[in-house]
């Protein structure tokens, strides 16, 4: 067999088996969504006898008086607030740990860096949103998320800050810019690059959160999307042509950003980390 | 010098940067970590509490049911990682080879990430279905009959892993590929000059030289395994029985059934596991990086 043969057999070899082992699952959900209850209740991947793929998908926003809609919107409040919260939070802060390098810049690096792995504390934290009258509303919820995004995030602006020459502000600061100006207008441009990967990681992040919104935002008037697909989850027990339609009505929004961003996920997901 | 470096920094990089990350960070996250280690020791509703001591501790390392929280957290955190930072590796060596297809291939790995837990905990429920399901039928045509890979006490853990590498493993192909192609191509070049096997070069070059992404993998896996929640939940509930509970779980599990100061005494606990194992595991792998 010849080289290129070789290679090309590889190629095909390698995208059938990423397909069946990462394709499989997902083949299963999609097409299942598009079957009648009583196809979809039998779990086979077979091509659907009787495709029903409008009613399973209007079934599926409409169950519960279009409780999705507000989760929906819910969720996507959430998200937007919080990652506008953890840019601008993060890359003041991500900048100046990166620039100052005396004690009191120190230790907040540390803790902030210490947040990498600390597990969340979850009822003194209800405790102090309670106190505070914060509990329950989606203020409190953004300000939760915006709190446990903070290390990652400001990670990745201190990593990126050390590929801007301190020169700049040095310049602008003869000039007589201010500090803040010198932030706002000078700096905040140039971490374009980060800001969108930390955009679209955040945005995945908290609009997929399970787990913090079953805590700080209990109760349907406040439902989000993830809290939602769990209670479908127990409703539908029976009925996974809903429930799968309802968890591909919910993807879309990530999957869309993930088309039009899939170079700066992954161009992102590795800056963080490797630079550490 | 010194001197003058540090007061030009102070002149124009202010602290007042820091005052929102310190309200927020330290009000929802630093100062909640910090009461609990008080709220541990005490039986409590929010509202009023009572000392109790350790007694939330006993009853913690006592009490089977929570007991097992903890041995389960750790089987999923090692397995999760180890998996992770093996398959991960072997990935992404393939795709950084001379494959063309790398770019489709390495979106299909990371495509999971996007789907939520909750979902992807429902997608595989439902393939895992001990008679329906597809992984059961194609266990049963292989001639291993009756296996409820999620009903089953002693698999039903080792079935979850499973899942939480699937969706997992492609933020660790990423992270590795990233650091496989910052290497630079004339170690190999040098090496194949030399004489050296594939092996070798993957040996002597590519594992020491991705060394800080092999520890990123390490890190992020072992913390995430350590936290383990939604994917616990929305597959078996911590069933069958407490089969499958890890720490995160038993916390949630006291919270909903008020018990306010073990759910909190859950938490310390973690976060002492958490501070005993990964922050020396951390710094060691750190410090062989400087040494490479």
């Amino acid at each position: 067999m010849s080289r290129k043969r070789k290679t090309i057999l590889a190629d095909i070899i390698v995208v059938a088996i990423a397909l069946f082992v990462f394709g499989l699952p997902l083949y299963f959900l999609v097409i299942n969504s598009f079957k009648t209850d009583k196809e979809a209740r039998l779990l086979n991947i077979s091509w659907p006898d009787k495709f029903q793929i409008a009613e399973n998908f209007k079934q599926a926003f409409a169950n519960q008086d279009y409780l999705i809609i507000r989760a929906f919107f819910n969720s996507v409040i959430i998200t937007a607030f919080s990652v506008v919260g953890l840019i601008i939070v993060c890359s003041m802060a991500g900048y100046t740990i990166q620039r100052r390098n005396d004690k009191p810049v120190k230790i907040i690096n540390a803790v902030v860096l210490a947040g990498l792995m600390i597990p969340p504390s979850i009822l003194p934290t209800i405790w102090i949103m309670q106190s505070v009258g914060i509990y329950k509303t989606i203020p409190g919820m953004v300000i939760v998320e915006i709190a446990l995004g903070i290390p990652f995030t400001t990670m990745l602006f201190r990593g990126y800050m050390g590929t801007v020459p301190r020169e700049i502000e040095e310049a602008a600061m003869i000039d007589g810019c201010g500090k803040l100006r010198i932030f706002a207008s000078i700096i905040f441009p140039l971490l374009k690059p980060i800001t969108s990967t930390v955009t679209i990681l955040s945005a995945i992040n908290v609009f997929n959160d399970f787990v913090n919104p079953l805590y700080f935002l209990p109760g349907t008037k406040n439902a989000t999307i993830q809290l939602t697909l769990y209670n479908f989850m127990g409703k539908f027990s029976n009925k996974y042509n809903l429930l799968f339609a309802d968890i591909i009505l919910i993807t879309v929004p990530i999957l869309l950003l993930f088309i039009f961003f899939n170079k700066k996920i992954v161009d992102g997901m590795a800056a963080g980390s490797v630079k550490g | 010098m010194e001197k003058i470096r540090i007061k030009k920094e102070k002149s124009i990089y202010s602290l007042c940067f820091f005052i929102p990350l310190i309200v927020i960070y330290c009000g929802l996250f630093i100062l909640p970590t910090l009461i609990s280690f008080f709220f541990s020791m005490t039986v409590w509703n929010f509202t009023s509490f009572r000392f109790v001591g350790l007694q939330n501790f006993v009853d913690f390392f006592s009490e089977h049911s929570l007991r097992i929280g903890i041995s389960n957290t750790f089987i999923y955190a090692v397995l999760t990682c180890a998996l992770k930072v093996i398959l991960g590796l072997a990935l992404a060596i393939v795709l950084t080879s001379k494959i063309r297809t790398k770019n489709l291939v390495r979106s299909i790995v990371f495509f999971p990430n996007l789907i939520s837990t909750v979902a992807v905990g429902i997608i595989f429920s439902a393939l895992m279905h001990p008679s329906k399901g597809l992984f059961s039928k194609v266990l049963d045509a292989i001639g291993i009959h009756g296996v409820d890979l999620l009903g089953n006490r002693s698999l039903a853990l080792y079935s979850v892993i499973m899942v939480d590498v699937w969706k997992g493993v492609g933020v660790a192909t990423v992270i590795y590929i990233a650091g496989i192609l910052a290497i630079s191509k004339d170690y190999y070049e040098a090496a194949s000059l030399d004489g050296t096997t594939k092996l070798q070069q993957f040996a002597h070059i590519t594992v020491p030289l991705c060394r800080p992404s092999i520890n990123s993998v390490i890190i992020l896996a072992f913390i995430s395994g350590m936290r383990t929640f939604d994917l616990i939940w929305s597959m078996t509930g911590g069933g069958p029985g407490f089969a499958t509970d890890t720490m995160a779980s038993v916390i949630y599990k006291q919270y909903a059934a008020g018990f306010y100061g073990l759910s909190t005494a859950g938490n310390v606990i973690m976060f002492v596991l958490i501070a005993v194992i990964a922050f020396p595991l951390f710094k060691y792998l750190t410090s062989k990086e400087l040494d490479a």
